[in-house]
């Protein structure tokens, strides 16, 4: 129905991409430089100039994506350019440096930039295959909803918890007070939670001994048995969205760190000249 | 005092009789103004506390030495009573008038209730109807608990209230006290037959919801001290309560009015009395103004008031609109008012039918176009959606999208723009004035009003827009001789929301031509139903049937409210018989039909989810933000740009709302055809761009109607929100909210406790139609989930969705 940001406009920015480096490549086979390729010569200032204004563009982004009403392009047109061109930058800047590496700021500046960008990639990678996993795993339902249900769950746990034993009721209680659904970036991320006071509570109903209220226990079961599925959906939801959303803590401030180690790579190429 | 004889002596103080007064006052009649209670305008002094009083008809201009106009009942009330003071109105309090009695020299004579005579040569009636408020009758009425009125409804906590009464007074206190307490409202009847349409929304909402209780078909029995006894379908019910409010209307003082003498038309409870054109009653000398004489606004009662005391002086004096007319008129020269209406009735016969009071009243409302040969009215695909009728010269409608001569010229007295008016959809054609001509232009609102109310108005549109209906959708080309065969067997037929039309397998003698709504066509495969395409406006569905002379191929259900003009299926085929070309064309869309259905029997969940866009109301829509979920990676940078674009109020939320497969309704508008949110706008100030977006101007109120009647819920109350700064300056220095942060920032200067209390305006999308290059929501959106579809475009959606 609507195109990725893969496929957007037939293509179109992969296109472009592609023409640029292919340029570079023809132009870096056909060049014959005094010496080993490098930075310095013609061609290495031309693709220095081009990689450069191109990070300076892709940082662009982060801006352009928060300048909202403005502009002629949609912001898919915009992300379907960073990505291609993002790619783009990596062959670019490596011809630029004609597979010149070695312990300095250049190489340093080299090395954030392709983490830049193989995080872009994976934050390409989780774009497309995540959201389609995200809804199937809501199967329809809103968080708020996903939370709602949970409360009544816990709701109806707890009355029946009261009508049972004291070692079960306390199982039971805790399962409804200790259940924790997110948490820290590792807790959000692992999906699920080793030491689930539900699954724990379950566990302990399934295990303890019948002293009667067959019923009760029975229907406390079964409760227990939906709020862990329902858990499980969530924690599920809640992972899911971190990642899509944690390819960027390393993907942002890398980039900055990028624009930076920029700066003092041209100031100090112009500088040792 | 007794002993002198006033001029005039006006019975009631309310807006009609408190402007008769200022005007005698001003004017320095002798006067004297009998109020049974000790404050003026008493009706009006027991609304609810802070009620928001109206000032309709709008358009009508008012004519009083009094002041009003919309506001709170406090301020109106305020003013008044300044004024009466500064006009010196010689009020006497506490004095009921008892009787009034005209002496053989033609003195009145009218007792108080202190015994005090007062003898006038003119007695004004003012007394409007709620003076006479209908008690309870079963045993127990009397007790504390009950009360007929309600002053304040936050002055109540915690109770449980029992409100009497399914008219629009019972249905507002019982919404304005379920805030904060267990309300029960008791209605005589099965549904709520006398409301206005907002009050009805609302009461059907808060029943729905379980915010107030209802016991329909239910009488009070008698009242005990702490419950209600009622009596139901199913027997008695005892309702334990803690107070009862019982507003089951007013009626005229019978008793009292024909005590003086004056006569009713009829026995009917509900009867008023018969005045004359100077509002004087049977008795020479008596007037009635007001809700008595059958005008219960506020601002026709003042208008009244001073026209009463001219008249009781014996001058004419021209209506109160005459300058107004008079401007709107302009156009035609110096031309005399009275023969103007004149002639638009006798020119015009969709308003002949109207009364004088109601044609002037229209005629206000309506423009009045004075155009040049060839000049355009309007451009096809407009989405303007007023109504016109020629009184001069003619017009020529464009038939054919390409050739502007192939035209249908209009002679005087004809009416045009009517289809845009019942499907609420684009104009079909671009009209041009095909000489000088005086056009009038109704609003969409008004036409719709005389339609629902003046049976005339109807039958007349009706019968044209039939033809018209039939030659646009249907026969194009077809000369309206030769379709008259087929139009004669024509039946307006109305459906409500997932009524069928017809059922597969049933004999097919009638197609229907969908004027207004739209609907589903489905079929029994495998034992279960298949949707398989979605049909709008303008469309014929059954004519599959009645070409292949075989029973129905699919059902048809519509869809939302739905018009369908229905045709005999014989006329039909005797006119493909006479036109060859009609019948080409109606069998290739039969061809593919066929095609289509079979397409789609093939992939029934494309079918499945056009039936679902349909239950979720899209299907009303003229435009509709949907979501992909296989797209969309909940960045909310969709929400985030509408509060931007917005001035910090999202009118989307992206997350709320049903999703089925990947296809995501969030709430948000969708421009309906025939929008809710309009139905009881006071103002008037939702309206309709010329792109079909449905929004609102600055002259909204916050008065929550639209919110209340959008079934959506995509229009929201919301104060003006914080001055918002650059990106830069919130990046580097801190200022103002960042971007799609909610407005909190400036609160944090305020004292704990403190409340922002700005008067708050209905907001909602206006599609972005004041920014260059589109909906900001499907702009911003970095993957392509987002996006804009109108309802003729689902069958892409739903076929292309994986």
């Amino acid at each position: 129905m609507q195109e990725s940001i893969l496929v957007y406009r037939d293509h179109l920015y992969f296109k472009v991409a592609l023409a640029a480096v292919l340029a570079a490549i023809a132009a870096y086979v056909w060049h014959t430089p005094l010496g080993a390729p490098n930075g310095g010569t013609w061609l290495g200032y031309t693709l220095g100039v081009a990689a450069a204004g191109l990070m300076v563009w892709l940082a662009w982004f982060g801006v352009r994506k928060r300048r909202y009403g403005v502009g002629k392009l949609k912001l898919e047109d915009w992300l379907s350019a960073h990505v291609y061109l993002g790619l783009a930058l990596a062959i670019l800047a490596t011809l630029h440096a004609g597979f010149q590496f070695g312990w300095n700021v250049h190489t340093l500046l080299y090395a954030m930039m392709m983490i830049v960008i193989v995080s872009g990639i994976v934050g390409v990678y989780f774009y497309i295959r995540f959201p389609r996993i995200v809804t199937d795993n809501r199967r329809g339902l809103t968080t708020e909803i996903m939370l709602s249900q949970l409360a009544d769950l816990d709701r109806e746990i707890r009355q029946l918890g009261m009508t049972l034993d004291d070692a079960t009721n306390a199982a039971v209680l805790k399962a409804t007070q200790e259940t924790a659904i997110s948490g820290s970036l590792v807790q959000q991320l692992r999906g699920f939670d080793p030491d689930c006071a539900t699954s724990a509570a379950r566990e302990f109903v399934e295990s303890s001994e019948s002293k009667g209220h067959d019923v009760a226990r029975r229907q406390l079961l079964s409760r227990l048995v939906r709020k862990e599925e329902l858990l499980r959906r969530i924690r599920r939801d809640v992972q899911l969205r971190c990642l899509l959303r944690v390819w960027l803590l390393v993907h942002v401030p890398v980039s900055i760190a990028c624009l930076v180690g920029l700066l003092v790579h041209v100031v100090t190429v112009f500088y040792y000249w | 005092m007794a002993g002198d004889t006033y001029r005039i002596a006006i019975v009631g103080s309310g807006p009609g009789g408190l402007s008769a007064a200022g005007h005698a006052a001003k004017l320095g009649v002798s006067h004297v103004l009998l109020e049974r209670t000790d404050h003026l305008s008493d009706t009006i002094y027991k609304y609810q506390r802070g009620k928001y009083v109206m000032s309709t008809p709008d358009i009508l201009p008012l004519r009083s030495d009094m002041p009003f106009g919309a506001g709170k009942r406090e301020s109106i009330l305020d003013h008044w009573n300044k004024q009466t003071a500064e006009l010196k109105v010689n009020v006497r309090y506490n004095s009921e008038v008892k009787a009034i009695q005209k002496k053989d020299d033609g003195v009145f004579h009218l007792t108080c209730g202190d015994g005090a005579v007062i003898t006038a040569e003119n007695v004004i009636l003012a007394i409007g109807l709620q003076g006479n408020l209908n008690k309870l009758t079963c045993p127990g009425g009397d007790l504390p608990l009950v009360q007929y009125q309600l002053d304040d409804p936050e002055e109540y906590e915690a109770e449980t209230i029992v409100v009497i009464g399914a008219g629009d007074a019972g249905v507002e206190n019982a919404i304005a006290l379920s805030k904060q307490n267990n309300v029960v409202i008791i209605n005589r009847e099965g549904e709520f037959l006398r409301v206005k349409q907002g009050n009805l929304t609302l009461i059907t909402n808060a029943i729905d919801k379980g915010v107030i209780q209802c016991f329909y078909n239910a009488e009070p029995a008698r009242v005990e001290p702490d419950a209600i006894i009622l009596n139901t379908a199913d027997g008695e019910a005892r309702v334990p309560c803690n107070r009862i409010i019982a507003r089951i209307g007013a009626a005229a003082p019978r008793k009292f009015v024909e005590s003086c003498g004056i006569k009713f038309p009829s026995a009917d409870r509900a009867a008023l009395p018969e005045v004359s054109g100077t509002y004087e009653s049977n008795v020479p000398g008596m007037y009635i103004i007001g809700a008595l004489g059958g005008y219960p606004l506020i601002k026709q009662a003042m208008n009244q008031g001073l026209e009463v005391v001219e008249y009781i002086l014996g001058n004419k004096i021209a209506p109160a609109d005459e300058p107004l007319l008079k401007k709107k008129f302009a156009g035609l020269g110096d031309a005399d008012i009275e023969a103007v209406i004149a002639e638009v009735r006798a020119t015009i016969p969709v308003f002949s039918g109207l009364n004088p009071l109601l044609l002037r009243e229209t005629m206000l409302e309506s423009d009045v176009h004075v155009l040049k040969a060839g000049e355009v009215v309007f451009r096809r695909n407009d989405y303007t959606n007023s109504f016109f009728t020629i009184l001069r010269g003619g017009v020529a409608i464009q038939l054919s999208p390409t050739d502007p001569n192939v035209v249908v010229k209009l002679p005087p007295g004809a009416f045009f723009g009517e289809m845009g008016l019942i499907s609420g959809r684009r104009r079909t054609a671009t009209v041009v004035a095909a000489s000088d001509c005086v056009l009038l232009e109704t609003p969409r609102r008004t036409m719709l009003k005389l339609v629902k109310s003046i049976e005339s108005v109807r039958r007349t549109l009706d019968q044209t827009a039939i033809m018209r209906q039939v030659q646009t959708h249907l026969a194009p080309g077809v000369s309206t001789e030769a379709l008259k065969p087929l139009v004669e067997t024509a039946e307006i037929k109305r459906f409500k929301p997932g009524e069928l039309i017809f059922a597969q397998g049933d004999k097919g003698d009638d197609m229907h031509l969908i004027r207004s709504g739209s609907c589903t066509v489905s079929m029994r495969v495998g034992g279960r139903d298949i949707v398989l395409s979605y049909v709008p406006s303008g469309n014929y569905v059954g004519e599959m049937a009645l070409l292949s002379d075989s029973p129905r191929s699919a059902t048809i259900r519509a869809a939302n409210a739905t018009e369908t003009v229905r045709l005999q299926g014989d006329a039909f085929k005797a006119l493909l018989e006479r036109e060859p070309e009609l019948k080409a064309k109606v069998e290739a869309k039969f061809r593919q039909r066929i095609m289509q259905n079979e397409q789609m029997t093939r992939r029934p969940e494309a079918g499945n989810i056009i039936q679902f866009l349909i239950e979720q109301g899209v299907g009303e829509g003229t435009d509709v933000l949907l979501i992909d979920e296989s797209l969309c990676v909940h960045c909310d940078n969709c929400e985030k740009a509408c509060a931007e674009t917005h001035g910090g109020i999202s009118r989307l939320k992206r997350e709320a709302g049903p999703t089925f497969a990947t296809i995501h309704v969030p709430t948000s508008c969708r421009h309906c055809e025939h929008p809710h949110c309009m139905s009881d706008c006071p103002p008037n100030a939702i309206h309709r761009a010329p792109d079909g977006e449905v929004y609102i101007d600055d002259s909204c109120i916050g008065c929550g109607n639209c919110e209340q009647n959008c079934p959506y819920g995509v229009i929201q109350l919301a104060a003006p929100p914080e001055v918002k700064f650059d990106i830069f300056s919130w990046l580097l220095f801190g200022k103002g909210p960042g971007p799609g942060e909610e407005m909190s920032y400036e609160k944090k200067k305020m004292a704990p406790g403190e409340k922002v209390d700005k008067p708050k305006r209905a907001v909602k999308c206006d599609m972005c139609k004041d920014i260059a290059g589109g909906a900001s929501c499907v702009r911003a959106c970095p993957t392509g989930a987002a996006m804009r579809v109108s309802p003729e475009e689902f069958m892409s959606v739903a076929l292309l969705t994986k």
